[in-house]
């Protein structure tokens, strides 16, 4: 479990998050939807201590964020940020690598290569392994960042819009993928997302956010209505129903 | 790897050919029979070499350094401020304490190389994220200011010549035996980059994915300035500072193989230590028996190495 007391943020004179408080449960994948400018990377970086904590506490399964060794919440937790661009030339293997940083600390083993190797595969990279990262299209990139977060092999997935520049048929496979790691080996995982039809489709929660404050949470039957949309995004919208999960017309 | 093993094949006859060229003829052949021969190599000639190698090896590869702490290509030691600063450390220990032991020296010109490039570092991190070209505008300007600096003190205190050597022209007529023990320390810290190589790999993935990764960057950093500090501050006092070597053979490196720190380093190494004797030895032949400064040669060897990067015929 994720704990987030009575967190605030604020940049300048501007406040960013105000007194957020929630708790994001353990074995489920969890939905942060808002507007854009919510505060929605900015709880995520938080909790990932990428931000120093100005006010409140955040716990990890019981480790405070600011108090425990960056590297024992490595192991515990991997962080995908909104903002992928980076400047090095690296190959997309070398990044991916990276994220088995945490475990071997310079020194893989063959467990690590075995783990890179899956999370390739697991993302259709293995053919662009050795292409460098600026060679390759923006979604490919994408999941390549994505594979670096999965090999980084943690309990906790927090992913800042996975499924931007993803194709429809990606963006499906990852998000099957994210469920079935929830489902079968028991991951957390926390995303934000835009398009909140994957939310009503496959979260187990969800926490929406707007001007820094949470709206909303719970389940997507009880958070998607037209009432708490309306609210959130501040425009008017028919929610059906699929497969049993609401199913939102927003683009209608 | 083919590069690397390119390199390598050309660096032996380039050292070869460094310990045989100079204004005294050296036979090889009567080395073993004429101690003066055998004397012009080990006090002149190896050293000469040796010190050339050391200096582009370690120039190069602070280079990368740099260019890792600042995730932007257009920047090495000598573009902004490094080198400014230890002659700046330099001049105020010669002024201070004229007396002092060399080692006195070199920490007090390795300390203002670190303070010169703290201070960019803490300039840059104000600069708009995307604007590439600023950090480069910015470590001009800043190695401007601190040349002037530099400057008006020599001037006012006569030292304008030593300001020259240290700054201007690099060049390695003067490295004989015992002169150049300095370089090793740049050497030594040119292995704690590669100790150190994963790690300042990392950081081109920027501070957000470090720490994420349960890394500190801060202390990354650190280690960093302190390469690039004892590499440029080393150089300086001993041969002065060499331009280009720092920002070409990274960049070339980089297009041809990335920026995998494990594995490019040594090959930096390389191409610096092969580039930077290539151009001494060039500047040996040109007007033999007199010589050009390294420095010159890189200028014109440097430029068109990086225009044949630009306009290289592009593999699938
Ligand atoms: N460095 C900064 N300086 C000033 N304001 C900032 C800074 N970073 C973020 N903000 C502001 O903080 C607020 C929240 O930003 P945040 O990135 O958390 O939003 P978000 O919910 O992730 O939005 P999006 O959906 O667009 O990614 C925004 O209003 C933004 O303008
Ligand atoms: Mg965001």
């Amino acid at each position: 479990m994720i704990e987030i007391e009575a967190v605030s943020h604020r940049i300048g004179q501007v406040t960013i998050l105000d007194h957020v408080g929630t708790r994001l449960p353990r074995g489920a994948m969890t939905a942060l939807i808002g507007p854009n400018g919510a505060g929605k990377s900015t709880l995520l970086n938080l909790v990932a201590r990428l931000l120093p904590l100005q006010e409140g506490r955040i716990a990890v399964e019981g480790l405070d964020v600011t108090r425990t060794p960056s590297r024992a919440l490595a192991l515990r937790m991997a962080v995908l940020g909104q903002d992928t661009a980076i400047g090095s030339r690296l190959r997309v293997r070398e990044l991916v690598g990276f994220g088995r940083w945490p475990h071997h600390q310079g020194r893989p083993d063959p467990a690590d290569a075995a783990a890179v190797l899956a999370a390739l595969d697991a993302f259709g990279l293995t053919p662009l392994g050795a292409r460098f990262l600026d060679e390759l299209s923006g979604g490919q990139r994408q999941r390549a960042f994505v594979a670096m977060t999965f090999a980084q092999a943690t309990d906790w997935l927090l992913l800042d819009e996975p499924l931007n520049n993803l194709d429809m048929a990606h963006a499906r496979a990852l998000m099957a993928r994210l469920h079935s790691l929830v489902r079968e080996e028991g991951k957390s995982v926390v995303l934000v997302v835009h398009e909140v039809n994957y939310a009503a489709a496959w979260a187990d929660h969800i926490v929406a956010l707007r001007d820094g404050r949470i709206v909303a949470e719970g389940p997507p039957a009880e958070v998607l209505t037209p009432a708490i949309l309306c609210d959130i995004y501040g425009m008017e919208m028919a929610v059906t129903e699929h497969a049993g999960r609401p199913l939102v017309l927003h683009h209608i | 790897m083919r590069v690397s093993s390119w390199v390598l094949l050309a660096l032996a006859p380039l050292s070869l050919a460094s310990l045989m060229t100079g204004a005294a003829s050296l036979d090889p052949s009567s080395l073993g029979a004429d101690p003066r021969a055998w004397m012009l190599l080990m006090e002149s000639r190896l050293p000469r070499t040796l010190a050339v190698l050391l200096t582009g090896a370690a120039l190069a590869v602070a280079g990368v350094v740099m260019q890792q702490l600042v995730r932007n290509r257009f920047v090495e030691p000598g573009t902004i401020g490094t080198a400014e600063s230890a002659a700046i450390g330099l001049l105020a220990i010669t002024l201070i304490a004229p007396a002092s032991p060399v080692w006195v020296k070199m920490l007090a010109a390795s300390l203002a190389a670190m303070a010169g490039t703290a201070l960019f570092l803490a300039l840059i991190r104000r600069l708009p994220p995307r604007e590439v070209l600023l950090v480069p505008l910015v470590g001009l300007i800043l190695s401007g200011v601190l040349q002037s600096a530099a400057t008006f003190v020599a001037w006012q205190t006569d030292l304008m010549q030593y300001l020259g050597i240290w700054l201007m022209t690099g060049e390695f007529s003067g490295v004989v035996a015992g002169r150049y023990a300095l370089l090793w320390i740049a050497g030594a810290a040119t292995c704690l980059a590669w100790v150190a190589a994963d790690r300042l790999a990392l950081l081109g993935l920027g501070e957000q994915t470090v720490t994420g990764l349960g890394l500190n960057p801060v202390a990354v950093m650190r280690l960093g300035l302190l390469v690039v500090a004892l590499v440029t501050a080393m150089v300086v006092v001993t041969v002065g500072m060499v331009p280009f070597v720092g920002l070409v053979v990274p960049n070339v490196v980089a297009r041809l193989m990335g920026d995998n720190l494990r594995a490019t380093l040594p090959v930096v190494a390389a191409v610096g230590a092969a580039l930077v004797l290539a151009c001494d030895l060039l500047g040996r032949l040109i007007r033999y028996p007199y010589e050009l400064p390294v420095g010159t040669v890189l200028g014109v060897l440097g430029s068109l190495l990086f225009l044949w990067l630009l306009w290289r015929p592009q593999r699938a």
